[in-house]
């Protein structure tokens, strides 16, 4: 398959690699090039400053402020939403009590429509979902504080999204709401290869489902769990908590930036101040913080692969 | 992938094979009652579950038949009448019909160019050894790590000086190069299990070599196709971050960023009635959609994250 190969290989690499090269590699060079710049991005000049930038963002409040918010979105939010997600796969997959003649390992009954029911939110918008969670938080007239009120809960009547304390986890809640199906059904999938015989064999040495779990499930599925941990961490760092933070809280980012998160930060600075070389500097940490990220979770997750 | 598709339980009639299970002692009494707890718990924890991701969207749902009196008043309450006005109202004053038109010519466009251009490339790199493979692999996939965010500032600039601002088809070139990453990623594994000797075959008979890859590859690559492409509608359909950066042409909006503007402008002018239409109107299609196409939706969302 000589004849032709080299002219065959440019024809089709020329276009998919020039666009990606144009939109996304170039960007990314010329991002890290502008973050030692004094650009504002209204006019095209600007001149090198060296590390002015970065020692300007180390003495700047709303940076650390941001910086807090999205580890704390990076590290809390993968335990929960993952953690939740492993609990209702290994219902829905293993939990069911045997019946009689049936196969040995069994989810509860309606598992089916579980794992179609819990996967809605994963296809809808996240700016879509924010929107109606916006609607839903509102105090007075939105179905949170009105289905409180409805049980008798008339002293509770948070203000949700107005509240510097509340904001943050009003919206990290929503990002669990919209996260966990995908990942009850990712788990769902690994469960289902695992042989039965190994839950055969656990449960006549007498396991019960806790130490099944711990036992044989998780291990045999650490693989999955740790590429959903970098997943979950990735997006929390990125595009689904932009756009949570920004439809929902007002400022937007909060009352008294209580949820500003890094790229909220960096698309304020660039669109909305003018700021662009600034911006472009925050988002170097924000590169850093994620790759950190990566490499911490994928340090610890490091075990022996298990083979079956 | 499969799922959990257990066999249907037998019967429990007495001339039901042995199998083994039969044969275990049964357990202590004490397990058999933790087990009713944690059954009982667990059932309870799932139903709960399923209900905060159903009614919400519910609500939805109702709110967008009621007036916006009622709206107020009493947001849990079932709507007095059907105001159907509230959706038409939404389609026609509110521009959802033009946000809806503009995303489907967005997505529509770089569905078809990332496939094309996606598995191109994929094809290249995973068939043909030449200097350099592994280096533009890597290039191609080192950007699903990436936040997009750090880009979108230069990006803007790039995008602007080529003419491209608020355009569709400036949106869809975009929305192609950020879709290549895993694109790529995806078919190139996907190329690899294909079996060689009928492109061989093929070859030796005298197709040039794009003309194996379009009549004979790309064909029986149609499994891999739908899942990266169901894969990438969703996420086309459901993009924010780039539409606003790069299109703020009130008349090139698409749906998400639409809603969004409406949202804010709406509060204002109190027709909340209709945003909650309009919502729904984004919501339905997308949901209707997934529940018919459930399997191929759930599998071309998860074979990668599996890989």
């Amino acid at each position: 398959m000589q004849h032709g190969k080299y002219r065959f290989i440019v024809g089709f690499l020329a276009l998919p690699l020039g666009l990606y090269a144009l939109f996304v590699v170039w960007p990314f060079i010329q991002s890290i090039y502008y973050s030692f710049t004094d650009w504002t991005g209204l006019s095209p000049e600007f001149k090198m400053v060296g590390f002015d930038n970065y020692s300007r963002m180390l003495d700047d409040d709303i940076f650390w402020k941001s910086l807090q918010h999205s580890l704390l979105f990076a590290l809390l939010l993968p335990v929960v939403t993952i953690g939740l997600a492993l609990f209702f796969a290994f219902m829905i997959n293993v939990g069911g009590r045997k019946r009689r003649n049936g196969p040995v390992i069994t989810g509860v009954r309606g598992s089916g429509f579980y794992k179609i029911v819990y996967f809605f939110p994963q296809v809808l918008s996240i700016a879509i979902v924010a929107l109606l969670f916006a609607f839903a938080y509102n105090p007075d007239s939105g179905a949170i504080n009105s289905l409180l009120r409805g049980v008798g809960l008339d002293d509770v009547q948070p203000l949700w999204l107005g509240d510097p304390d509340l904001a943050l986890w009003a919206v990290m809640g929503v990002l669990v709401w919209s996260t966990v199906g995908f990942f009850v059904v990712l788990f769902s999938a690994g469960m289902a290869s695992i042989p039965a015989e190994m839950y055969e064999a656990a449960l006549l040495d007498g396991a019960n489902r806790v130490t099944t779990f711990f036992r044989v499930t998780l291990p045999l599925l650490w693989d999955t769990v740790q590429s959903g941990w970098v997943y979950v961490g990735i997006l929390a760092l990125g595009a689904e908590s932009f756009a949570v933070v920004q439809i929902m809280t007002t400022g937007p980012g909060g009352p008294d930036y209580s949820t500003t998160v890094m790229v909220l930060y960096v698309y304020q600075k660039a669109f909305r101040d003018g700021q662009a070389a600034y911006a472009t500097t925050i988002g170097v940490a924000l590169l850093v913080v994620t790759l950190a990220f990566a490499a911490v979770v994928m340090r610890l997750g490091r075990r022996e692969r298990l083979e079956y | 992938m499969k799922t959990t598709e257990t066999p249907a339980p037998l019967p429990a009639e007495s001339g039901a094979p042995i199998t083994k299970t039969d044969l275990q002692p049964p357990p202590p009494a004490k397990e058999r009652k933790e087990g009713t707890v944690l059954n009982v718990f667990s059932h309870g924890v799932l139903v709960i579950w399923a209900f905060m991701v159903v009614l919400p969207l519910l609500w939805a749902v109702m709110t967008s038949f009621k007036d916006d009196r009622s709206i107020f008043s009493s947001p849990w309450s079932l709507p007095d009448s059907l105001h159907f006005d509230n959706w038409s109202r939404a389609w026609t004053q509110a521009n959802m019909s033009d946000y809806f038109l503009n995303t489907v010519l967005v997505v529509g466009g770089s569905l078809v160019g990332t496939l094309v251009l996606g598995s191109m490339a994929a094809y290249v790199l995973a068939r043909f050894d030449f200097p350099g493979n592994r280096f533009i692999y890597f290039l191609f996939i080192g950007g699903m790590s990436f936040p997009i965010m750090l880009a979108l500032v230069p990006l803007f600039y790039v995008v602007n000086n080529m003419g491209l601002l608020n355009t569709i088809h400036g949106l869809i070139l975009v929305y192609i190069a950020y879709s290549l990453p895993f694109t790529v990623f995806f078919l190139t594994a996907f190329f690899r299990t294909l079996p060689t000797s009928i492109a061989e075959a093929a070859f030796v008979d005298g197709a040039s070599h794009s003309r194996t890859f379009f009549q004979i590859m790309l064909p029986m690559a149609k499994p891999g196709l739908i899942s990266v492409g169901i894969f990438n509608f969703l996420g086309q359909w459901n993009q924010y971050m780039l539409p606003t950066v790069l299109n703020t042409d009130p008349d090139k909006r698409v749906l998400t960023q639409g809603l969004v503007q409406l949202a804010v402008s709406q509060g204002y002018k109190g027709d909340w009635s209709g945003l909650f239409a309009g919502l729904v109107m984004a919501m339905l299609p997308v949901l209707a959609a997934y529940v018919i196409f459930q399997r191929q939706v759930v599998q071309g969302l998860t074979a990668g994250a599996l890989k």
